[in-house]
């Protein structure tokens, strides 16, 4: 049986990891490749990199930082922000990322994630989907799209995208737990994984999304605080049942 | 040893490069057939549709430089797509080099991609799975070899079904799942592999 997976998200802005709440007051936690190799040391099953100033600068991700976690890394990792299309995405891939996130393009072009599995197949292709109140968000929470987030996270696995991650923008940084209404109804409508976000508090909210159908689960503020909490979290997992690689 | 890993323009292959590298070997990324087809071992690795992969090995001359390679017993190591690569037909549309006799065909689990990490199961004995009993290693994929391709699987994985995760058959292996990105299971994997293609 494939395992559930936690996941550790690193917001990088200008070169560092960053952590705010509800993508809001930023402060300052870290050099990403040090706590990517850190949190790999810690059984972490993935990492996402997201820069999540990338959109609102109107760029793209850095490939400089892709590269070095490409060559310091043997875990699997995604990278998103500022993904505008195909050559964001090849030139990310090429750089040693395992999948792309994207976000706003694809939500203006969702044909982009057909061409994207296409060329790379759906599983180098994840989709994110920030929601406040079920309605789809983009940049960086600021702008309502009018769309509810299950109706687009359906289509744009029809159009390929491999996996969802799910970000609750009303829950991110509380550490009140995941959105689990929002997470089951998504996970229910779609067939690929739905990584659930926003909100990690403790070991029983990463159960408690993986009991309503996410396949994984990102954390973020908890660990960066303490990056040891990391493994505690996943035995406290497997303490409870869950199959979480150790 | 000098490891060739083909370059069909499909990506990821940086990964690949800095894990043989960690695994002792000299890896050097080539378009060139005459090192594709010399080299002491040959990886085709990375991610995309097996189509695509095909057509990119295609335009480089490097399909007919592995076929060439393998008809001469020198031993190749496919990873992920390029385990899709050395089958023959795939249910995603396109053929592979048709050197393994095992049709490629879609999951039929009720989550694909199959992506994250699953606990392999060796079905018989090989030296590409020495210390590998019982590890986690990483998938991500929505194609697979047919499970009815029992005589050249070493190792499967479960997910709502058999999923085929390696093979081996003469100077030929293949591994569904991505070495580079399994951690120290996949390192282990990547030592093993060196071993096998000094045997073969």
């Amino acid at each position: 049986m494939v395992k559930k997976r936690v996941i550790p998200c690193l917001d990088v802005a200008g070169g560092r990891v960053v952590k705010g709440v509800r993508f809001e007051q930023l402060r300052d936690v870290g050099d990403p490749i040090e706590l990517a190799t850190r949190y790999s040391e810690l059984a972490a099953d993935e990492l996402v990199f997201l820069d999540i100033t990338a959109t609102l600068e109107d760029r793209g991700p850095t490939l400089e930082l892709v590269e070095r976690a490409a060559e310091e890394l043997s875990i699997p990792f995604t990278v998103g922000g500022g993904v505008s299309g195909l050559e964001d995405a090849r030139a990310l891939l090429r750089a040693g990322a395992d999948k792309v996130a994207v976000n706003r393009a694809a939500f203006e072009d969702p044909a982009m994630l057909t061409a994207l599995a296409d060329e790379f197949g759906a599983q180098a292709v994840v989709c994110a989907v920030d929601a406040r109140g079920g309605e789809v968000v983009t940049h960086a929470g600021r702008n309502p799209r009018g769309r509810h987030a299950v109706d687009w996270a359906q289509e744009a696995v029809a159009r390929g995208a491999g996996e969802i991650l799910l970000t609750s923008i009303d829950a991110d940084g509380t550490r009140a737990g995941y959105d689990l209404a929002l997470t089951a109804s998504v996970s229910d409508a779609v067939s690929v994984p739905v990584i659930a976000s926003g909100g990690a508090g403790e070991a029983k909210h990463l159960a408690d999304a993986f009991a309503v159908g996410a396949e994984a689960a990102l954390v973020a503020s908890i660990v960066h605080e303490r990056p040891e909490r990391l493994r505690e979290l996943k035995a406290e997992l497997r303490e409870a049942g869950w199959p979480v690689r150790s | 040893m000098r490891v060739v890993i083909a370059d069909y323009g499909g990506g990821n292959l940086r990964s690949v490069s800095s894990a043989l590298a960690r695994a002792g070997c000299e890896p050097v990324v080539s378009i060139d057939g005459v090192e594709v087809r010399e080299a002491a071992l040959a990886v085709i690795a990375g991610v995309g549709h097996v189509e695509s992969a095909a057509r990119g090995l295609a335009a480089q001359g490097l399909d007919e430089a592995i076929v060439d390679r393998a008809a001469a017993g020198r031993p190749v190591l496919g990873i992920c797509v390029g385990m899709q690569l050395l089958c023959g037909e795939s249910e995603e549309g396109g053929r592979g080099l048709g050197l393994l006799d095992a049709p490629v065909r879609r999951l039929r689990s009720r989550r694909v991609p199959h992506m994250g990490w699953n606990t392999l199961r060796p079905t018989r004995p090989s030296v590409l799975l020495d210390g590998l009993e019982d590890d986690d290693v990483y998938f991500a994929h929505s194609y697979a070899v047919d499970p009815a391709a029992a005589d050249v699987t070493v190792a499967q994985v479960e997910h709502d079904g058999v999923v085929v995760a390696a093979v081996e058959s003469g100077p030929l292996a293949g591994v569904q799942f991505h070495p580079e990105r399994s951690g120290v299971a996949g390192a282990r994997l990547l030592a093993n592999v060196v071993r096998w293609s000094r045997s073969v």
